[in-house]
């Protein structure tokens, strides 16, 4: 760790990860690029990667890039941690978030 | 891991832009009708204009596929008196809609007459409008033999009002159900409409972002006859050329906002929202009307919990709500058990509140879905929810993660969210271009649809004036010759185009719009005065004047972003405008003045239009219902319609 060589870079956008990929599912057919009503996504330069997400800042959850994704699985979505939201077991009255 | 910072660690080094770059490059397009704008308006433009057998071109910043407002979906169908299963008559429906203050009787009417025959050609494209695979058998308003599936919204009491009344109506005397509106599965939508498009042979450019209208010899107010834009992804020049023009961008979502680390702008509206088609209709010399009024913005991610587009919550509708105990709450049901009722009756809401603090109704409320039958609460999570817009994505979150709505009690935010505070307001749906019965606006050769008409209403009626809108273009576009556009004017609109990527630093795009944002909270808000207003015009001048030349935008995309600031300045500029014109308060606009206090005098009950006259702001008015009598009106209009499209397909 100590060792390692590190780049000075700016803070994050937060969130950052409106989805994540399962790379062993997305096959960068890049139709997620195609949809995203906002060009939240740039195709990978290596052919077959899942995109890269370079504006997760304009992201507005529309959903149609999971929705439309013709690998089931390839990207899920990942919702902000303040936006996750909630519901209770009426038998037990257990609460749960997404 | 996806992430570009995750690509800087791996790689050492940023991605190139994947796209090649055309800054200096210029394509020129011949168009008999040219459609601005992608959506849902948009396309029914395309594809109506197209069925005419003209050569149309379609324009959207986005791609097409997904792209405008009801791009991911839709859940019901409204307005549509015309269907077999009302109990309406068309007419009679669209003037009691017309009745609310301030609406669009003229789009309304399009809306009500020919929504059906929309929704059947919608089928004709692979739409999916009826329950054809029996899956809600059983379930209240679907109808066994058409299987079309009746929605419970507005179906006895108008939901528009608060604590609404009962509609009565000469054709619905006994009080039966309305059945003006229909359940439809519209994730099913848009992708069809575009492949209708390519069908018909629709030129379809993507990701091109429209931001001026020629005008013949570039003189303002004449008539339109081409478009310049560009490419948001290689910033290639284009240049579209036209007879006739359909405007169907979509509105201006966040003038008063911005607050991007919070993710999706905090707004109901996606980013691209932004009113660039007003804007540029604006510098054209057409019209515009009600731009005075606005809304409290629905804010919704980041500040909100985002159920719809953040405008409405899940746990509330079909549902009895329930406190943290499971006491039922005051609320209607807003489906068939209270008659389609969406808000509570005055008081409602305030009683509750104090029931809160008196500790006689304990938080979090929760929608009892358990409570509902089978049947109802499929149709209202799996169909409703299911299908409409940004709430599929919602939906199948919670399924993944295991919510059972026949086991689960849903949580509401409301009282623990907080509401909108008063300076965070939106343009929302009230101003826009200002239409005759053709749909055509103040200026020859343009035509406006769906979002861009003043007081536009929701998908389907998008759908129909886009629909009627391109029709109307068309037959223009095929009665007038070739006009030239102005070279002086399309240099003008490409050095402003490019100014931004021209700089290397100074002021980046969210910080512009952050600094618009603030200059309307601060003047244009809860307390408006003429003093107020001023001050406003004078913060947005400077904005204008010394901000705007510091803009900077490193690629395509940021340049998109960038012009889009300036659409959000000019509309701002328009709304500060139009207040100080309306020396009056008036409630249905949300427009209160102190210093006109006196709610809605006689005198002011008009609209205001406004609309620039070799540069300077000019101002008049037309009365309420200026669009006469609607149904002859509209059948003197339309002699020549035939109804559902019975072509080639």
């Amino acid at each position: 760790m100590s060792q390692e060589k590190l780049i000075a870079i700016p803070n994050i956008t937060t969130p950052n990860n409106p989805v994540i990929f399962n790379q062993d599912i997305c096959n960068g057919c890049n139709h997620c690029v195609e949809v995203c009503q906002i060009d939240v996504y740039i195709p990978h330069p290596q052919k077959g990667k899942p995109p890269i997400i370079l504006h997760p800042d304009e992201c507005w959850y529309c959903g149609c890039c999971v929705n439309d994704c013709p690998r089931p699985g390839a990207i899920t979505f990942n919702w902000p941690l303040q936006q996750r939201g909630y519901w209770k077991k009426k038998a037990t009255g257990e609460v749960h978030q997404i | 891991m996806s992430t570009w910072h995750d690509y800087l660690k791996e790689q050492g080094h940023a991605p190139d832009w994947p796209y090649p770059i055309r800054f200096d490059q210029e394509q020129e397009i011949d168009a008999d009708v040219l459609v601005i704008g992608g959506g849902i308006a948009g396309c029914w433009a395309a594809i109506s204009a197209a069925r005419q057998g003209l050569n149309v071109v379609l324009v959207e910043k986005g791609d097409t596929i997904r792209s405008g407002a009801g791009g991911p979906g839709c859940d019901h169908w409204c307005n549509v008196p015309a269907n077999p299963l009302s109990n309406v008559n068309p007419d009679e429906w669209a003037q009691h809609m017309a009745d609310r203050p301030y609406c669009n009787g003229i789009g309304i009417q399009i809306q009500c007459r020919e929504d059906y025959d929309t929704l059947l050609e919608m089928e004709q494209m692979g739409g999916k409008i009826r329950d054809t695979e029996d899956e809600y058998v059983g379930a209240e308003g679907r109808d066994a033999k058409t299987k079309f599936m009746i929605s419970p919204r507005y179906t006895q009491i108008h939901s528009y009002f608060s604590g609404g009344k009962a509609i009565t109506l000469k054709s619905n005397p006994d009080r039966k159900l309305n059945n003006v509106v229909i359940r439809v599965w519209g994730t099913t939508f848009k992708p069809a409409l575009k492949k209708e498009c390519k069908r018909l042979g629709v030129k379809i450019f993507d990701r091109v972002m429209v931001t001026s209208l020629l005008t013949e010899k570039g003189v303002q107010s004449a008539r339109v006859v081409g478009a310049t834009g560009f490419n948001n992804r290689t910033g290639e020049f284009m240049l579209f050329k036209s007879k006739s023009a359909v405007l169907a961008t979509a509105g201006a979502g966040s003038i008063w906002m911005i607050s991007t680390e919070l993710g999706g702008y905090c707004n109901m509206m996606p980013r691209t929202t932004t009113g660039d088609g007003t804007v540029m209709a604006w510098r054209a010399g057409a019209a515009l009307t009600n731009m005075e009024s606005t809304g409290i913005m629905r804010i919704a991610t980041g500040y909100k919990h985002k159920w719809y587009t953040g405008g409405g919550d899940a746990s509330y509708e079909n549902v009895p709500i329930v406190d943290a105990n499971g006491k039922r709450l005051p609320y209607p049901i807003q489906g068939w058990v209270d008659w389609g009722a969406m808000l509570p009756a005055p008081g409602v809401e305030d009683k509750i509140r104090e029931g809160i603090l008196k500790g006689e109704y304990a938080l979090p409320f929760y929608g009892d879905f358990p409570a509902m039958s089978e049947v109802e609460r499929r149709a209202t999570w799996k169909l409703m929810l299911g299908e409409e817009a940004t709430t599929k994505i919602i939906i199948d979150t919670f399924n993944k993660a295991g919510y059972d709505p026949g086991q689960d009690l849903l949580q509401s935010y409301k009282f623990i969210e907080g509401v909108s505070l008063p300076q965070w307001r939106e343009a929302g749906y009230g101003g826009g271009l200002l239409v005759d019965w053709d749909l055509k606006t103040t200026l020859d050769g343009l035509y406006a649809a769906g979002t861009q008409m003043f007081n536009p209403e929701d998908h389907s009626y998008a759908a129909a004036t886009g629909r009627y809108a391109g029709r109307k273009a068309a037959a223009y576009a095929r009665q007038v010759g070739e006009s030239k556009i102005s070279r002086e004017q399309v240099a003008r609109e490409k050095a402003r185009v490019y100014a931004p990527v021209k700089g290397t630093g100074g002021l980046e795009w969210k910080e512009l719009h952050a600094g618009i944002a603030r200059a309307m909270q601060y003047y244009a808000s809860e307390f408006k005065t003429e003093s107020l207003f001023k001050m406003g015009l004078d913060a947005l001048r400077k904005i204008e004047e010394e901000s705007v030349p510091l803009l900077f935008a490193i690629d395509p995309h940021k340049l998109m972003r960038s012009l889009e600031d300036t659409s959000l300045l000019t509309y701002a500029q328009i709304i500060l405008q139009a207040s100080l014109a309306r020396k009056a308060s008036s409630f249905p606009l949300n427009f209160q003045r102190i210093d006109y206090p006196t709610l809605d005098p006689p005198e002011w009950q008009k609209f205001l239009t406004i609309k620039l006259e070799n540069g300077k702001v000019k101002t008049g008015e037309l009365p309420l219902a200026f669009w006469g009598n609607m149904k002859n009106q509209y059948e003197a209009h339309n002699k020549d319609y035939d109804g559902v499209y019975r072509g080639k397909r």
